[in-house]
Order: C-alpha cells, then structure tokens, then sequence
C-alpha cells in the first residue's frame, strides 16, 4: 500500500512538472527572445510581458505542486528511489508532452538524448 | 546558437548545481522539519546556506527562461542536464563522496545525451513561425492568436 503511494505521488511530480514545464516554455516562446527584447525595450518590459502571461503563472504554479508532490512522495518512499524515478520519468514525459502540446520536433536524436540522461539518471542513483 | 547563448545554458547548469549543494548543505544544518511544525521551513531561509542557495536558484530560473525564450524544451533540458554530472563531481572532490562504477556509468549516459543534443538544432521552426529575432522585434504590435 505504500508502494502504491509512494508511486502515486512520483506520478504526481512527474505531471506536474511536465506540465509546468510546457506552459513556461510556451510562455516564454510567446515573448520572445529575451536578450533581444532587452536590448530593445528595458528589462521592465521584459518583466512586464513575462508576469502578465497567464501561461508562465499557472507554470509557476504547476511547479509548485510538483515541488510538494515530491514532499509527499519522499516522506514515503525512499530518496534513492523517489529521486531519480521522478527525475527521469519528468525527462521522457517533458519529450512527450513537448512533442504533442508544443509542435516541437523531436527527432531520433532529441528520443536517445532524452532516453540517455532519463538512464543515466537512474544509474547515478543506482 | 552563439557563444552568448551557449553562455546562458552553462548558467541554467551551473546556478542549480550549485544552488542544490548549497540548499543540501544548509538543510542539513537546520536538521529536520516535521510536517507538524511546517512554519518552521521559514525559518530555514534565516540560515546563510539557503538564502545563498536561493540566490542562485533565482538565478538558475532567470537562465532557465531566457534559454526558454529561444530554445526548444527538448532541447534545453537535455542540454543542461551535465548540472547531474557536476553534482556527482562535487560530491566527489568537495564532500569526498565515493563515485562508484555505477555512477561513472551513468555520468557517461548523460554526457552522450547531452553531446546528442547539443549536434542538432536548438529551435523547431515552424512553416508558420518567423525567426524568434525578428520576432521580437515587433513583438508588442503582433496579436496574440
């Protein structure tokens, strides 16, 4: 039973932060290069079009639950596993997620990239 | 990709590597936080280790968006994910940790992984989707769709 919500939160981390991670990085392409917005029109344009996009604040607000997620998740199961099994599950539902949600091309090398550090992840931990 | 840019994937790296060290490092000072006295993680931020860490987290999450604002996700993340490597190599050299074979072995996944990426482009363009320069420039009269 533990097990199983032990497991239940990983998921819970895992979707939440895939999630935050969509919405920020589509906020983001919406404002556009930074750098060059910057140069253009000051840092508190920058600021301004970032904080007034509801995408970048609901991600803010997914990575939250995603950090209390895994409160959850490690005051039940054990660090050596929670840790990495969220980690690089988050990697290869962030490739998913951007494939489907944000058009992104994720060709062969963007899947073995993705599955490789998703590995290495877990042999780090190991 | 230019060398700024390249500059601003080694900060995303570097800034959360060392801010989780020393978060790490100044948790383990102010010991345990049960789930009964919650308030008591504000607290935490009073010791010099975790509000240095959060300046840096800070500072990772200002590169994050930055290299968000040009760069696929699938692309920045894998691209960063050397940060794992450096803290297995802090644990190694500053808090005398052992690396095992293991963990080698999982550091030379994620250097491919990341030597893979880094090969390919860094932005999907879409037939519809102008450069992200030229974009910018005329970002305030574009509608939103």
């Amino acid at each position: 039973m533990k097990h199983a919500y032990t497991w239940g939160a990983i998921l819970a981390v895992v979707l939440a932060s895939a999630s935050g991670d969509v919405l920020l990085s589509r906020a983001m392409k919406k404002v556009g290069d930074v750098g060059a917005l910057w140069r253009h029109s000051g840092l508190l344009t920058v600021a301004g079009r970032i904080l007034s996009r509801p995408s970048f604040l609901l991600g803010i607000f997914m990575m939250a639950a995603s950090f209390f997620s895994l409160l959850f998740a490690l005051s039940w199961g054990d660090v050596s596993l929670v840790a990495p099994a969220s980690a690089s599950l988050t990697f290869v539902a962030n490739a998913v997620a951007a494939k489907i949600f944000l058009h992104e091309r994720v060709d062969h090398r963007r899947w073995i990239a993705a599955l490789l550090v998703a590995g290495g992840v877990v042999l780090l931990a190991a | 990709m230019t060398f700024r840019k390249y500059l601003v994937l080694g900060g995303v790296t570097l800034f959360a590597a060392i801010g989780d060290t020393l978060l790490a490092r100044g948790m383990k000072q102010v010991g345990n936080i049960s789930l009964h006295s919650l308030p008591d993680i504000v607290l935490a931020v009073l010791n010099p280790w975790v509000a240095l860490g959060i300046l840096f987290l800070l500072g990772f999450f200002a590169a994050y968006m930055t290299a968000l604002s040009w760069a696929d996700l699938t692309y920045v993340l894998p691209a960063t994910s050397l940060g794992y490597v450096l803290l297995a190599l802090i644990a190694k050299f500053f808090l005398h940790e052992q690396v095992t074979t293991t963990r080698w072995l999982g550091i030379g996944l994620i250097s491919a992984g990341v030597g893979f990426v880094t090969q390919g482009p860094a932005l999907t363009r879409h037939p519809y989707h102008h450069q992200p320069d030229a974009e910018a420039e005329r970002v305030g009269t574009r509608a939103e769709p």
